[in-house]
């Protein structure tokens, strides 16, 4: 797929050819290439906070030579005048020549897409989809596995509500994965994943004991319980502190396991793990830095 | 036949059989046959052998394409639709449900950008039994049971 002027929304969108592809353009783009992307603005529609995807944007776009504007929560746009997600794409694209979004509501990236004229890039629907979240996964696993194909991959923490775990799912999907989805019962996988997977003919375990799993993994993908997402806060507060992991977890699992978090984190996962050669996810929050210039490029049309 | 003429024949139009009585007036929004100039008639609660009460439209003057047709399969897959020309049947359409859905279904997930802005909801079928469609704005999957219709 040739990605000029192409919309990013959602992971679903690319085939194995396209990811693989992006993940090869990222790999050209890990130091800034100043020129690039000269007399291009990138507008940032941030209608909920985020720190780690907003900067990164900026710093993507701002390396490769590229301007930036844009606002950083939904009460400094007009939407707290009321205006629709529609009007302020529809003016917004005058002012840039690609849209970067967040928004808290499901679906907003692909309608912002529709209503502007320019590419959109999606920063996070919701619960929904993140696929620049999910590129940077891929990116991470091919970085310090060597390789995608026929990984076994554990995933812990909620798996119902956590849309990088879903999106990062599919994605894998098309390299002959093993999953360990370990989680209580409350928070396992939506059945409509399973049965995908079931579809596909994707081998795959549901657990809530993670020892039970831990010598098995090559990557364990660790998410935080997110307050946010839970529609009952009681329901919150029984899961909030269920799984802590420590060193206590590196006893059991094979030498060279790789722990991967989309971060932030709140409690679950201890600091001890950090200088551990176990813990990747400070080098997976910065594998979005070329992942983002890969796409910025690729959208804007300056590489192919 | 004293059934049938319990509305009135038409000359040359369509006629929808066998819908199920709860679906009638739906049938009629998703056609939108309140913006029909013709004659249009519509008649619900009638006894029916194979559903027990059953609705009937008959719109004089108007042939539904098969893409018209169906639009209503999610409300009536089992209705029977006739063309109608000369007050002979001319032609019987089945209803098959379309690849792709638009308009006639609410998301469930009150999160979704539909249920936010006044945009037409738009969903593809991924499988016609047992149905299942996905929201092409936030990507949730719909079964049967969580269908609403607008």
């Amino acid at each position: 797929m040739n990605l000029k002027n192409q919309d990013i929304i959602s992971i679903n969108d690319f085939s194995k050819e396209d990811l693989l592809h992006i993940l090869k353009i990222a790999k050209s783009m890990e130091k800034p290439k100043p020129a690039l992307l000269k007399n291009k603005i990138m507008s940032t529609l941030f209608f909920e906070p985020s720190t780690r995807t907003r900067l990164s944007f900026i710093y993507a776009m701002e390396s490769l030579g590229g301007e930036v504007l844009g606002f950083d929560s939904a009460s400094s746009s007009s939407a707290k005048k009321g205006e629709s997600l529609w009007d302020t794409a529809k003016i917004v694209e005058k002012y840039c020549d690609i849209m970067v979004i967040r928004h808290p509501v499901e679906g907003a990236a692909r309608l912002a897409a529709e209503a502007s004229g320019k590419p959109v890039i999606n920063a996070g629907d919701g619960a929904n989809q993140h696929p620049t979240q999910t590129l940077l996964d891929l990116y991470t696993i091919q970085k310090v596995k060597g390789t995608l194909n026929s990984l076994s991959i554990g995933m812990v923490g909620d798996l119902k509500y956590g849309r990088t775990v879903h999106s990062l799912t599919a994605a894998m999907s098309y390299f002959n994965p093993t999953f360990y989805f370990i989680a209580p019962q409350a928070l396992q996988m939506p059945q409509t994943y399973l049965d995908e997977l079931k579809e596909k003919g994707i081998k795959f375990v549901t657990e809530s004991n993670l020892q039970k799993v831990s010598n098995k993994l090559d990557i364990l993908y660790v998410t935080r319980i997110q307050k946010e997402r839970f529609p009952d806060p009681v329901e919150y507060e029984k899961y909030k502190g269920y799984y802590k992991l420590d060193t206590k977890l590196l006893e059991n699992v094979k030498k060279d396991l790789k722990i991967m978090h989309p971060l932030p984190r709140v409690d679950e996962m201890d600091k001890s793990l950090d200088n551990t050669p176990y813990a990747v996810y400070f080098e997976q929050a910065a594998n979005g830095i070329p992942i983002r210039r890969a796409l910025l490029a690729l959208v804007l049309g300056k590489t192919k | 036949m004293k059934k049938e003429l319990t509305i009135s024949a038409i000359k040359d139009g369509t006629v929808i059989d066998h819908i199920p009585s709860n679906a009638t007036f739906k049938v009629a929004d998703i056609l939108d046959l309140k913006s029909i100039k013709s004659m249009v008639s519509v008649a619900t609660n009638l006894p029916s052998k194979h559903i027990g009460k059953k609705g009937i439209v008959k719109i004089e003057g108007k042939y539904l394409t098969q893409e018209e047709v169906n639009k209503i399969a999610i409300v009536a897959p089992d209705a029977t639709v006739n063309i109608i020309e000369n007050y002979g049947v001319k032609k019987k359409l089945r209803v098959s449900i379309p690849n792709q859905i638009s308009r006639v279904i609410k998301c469930s997930n009150p999160n979704c950008i539909t249920n936010v802005e006044k945009i037409e909801t738009r969903f593809s079928v991924l499988s016609k039994n047992p149905f299942k469609i996905r929201c092409h704005y936030c990507e949730r999957d719909m079964n049967k049971e969580d269908i609403e219709i607008v």
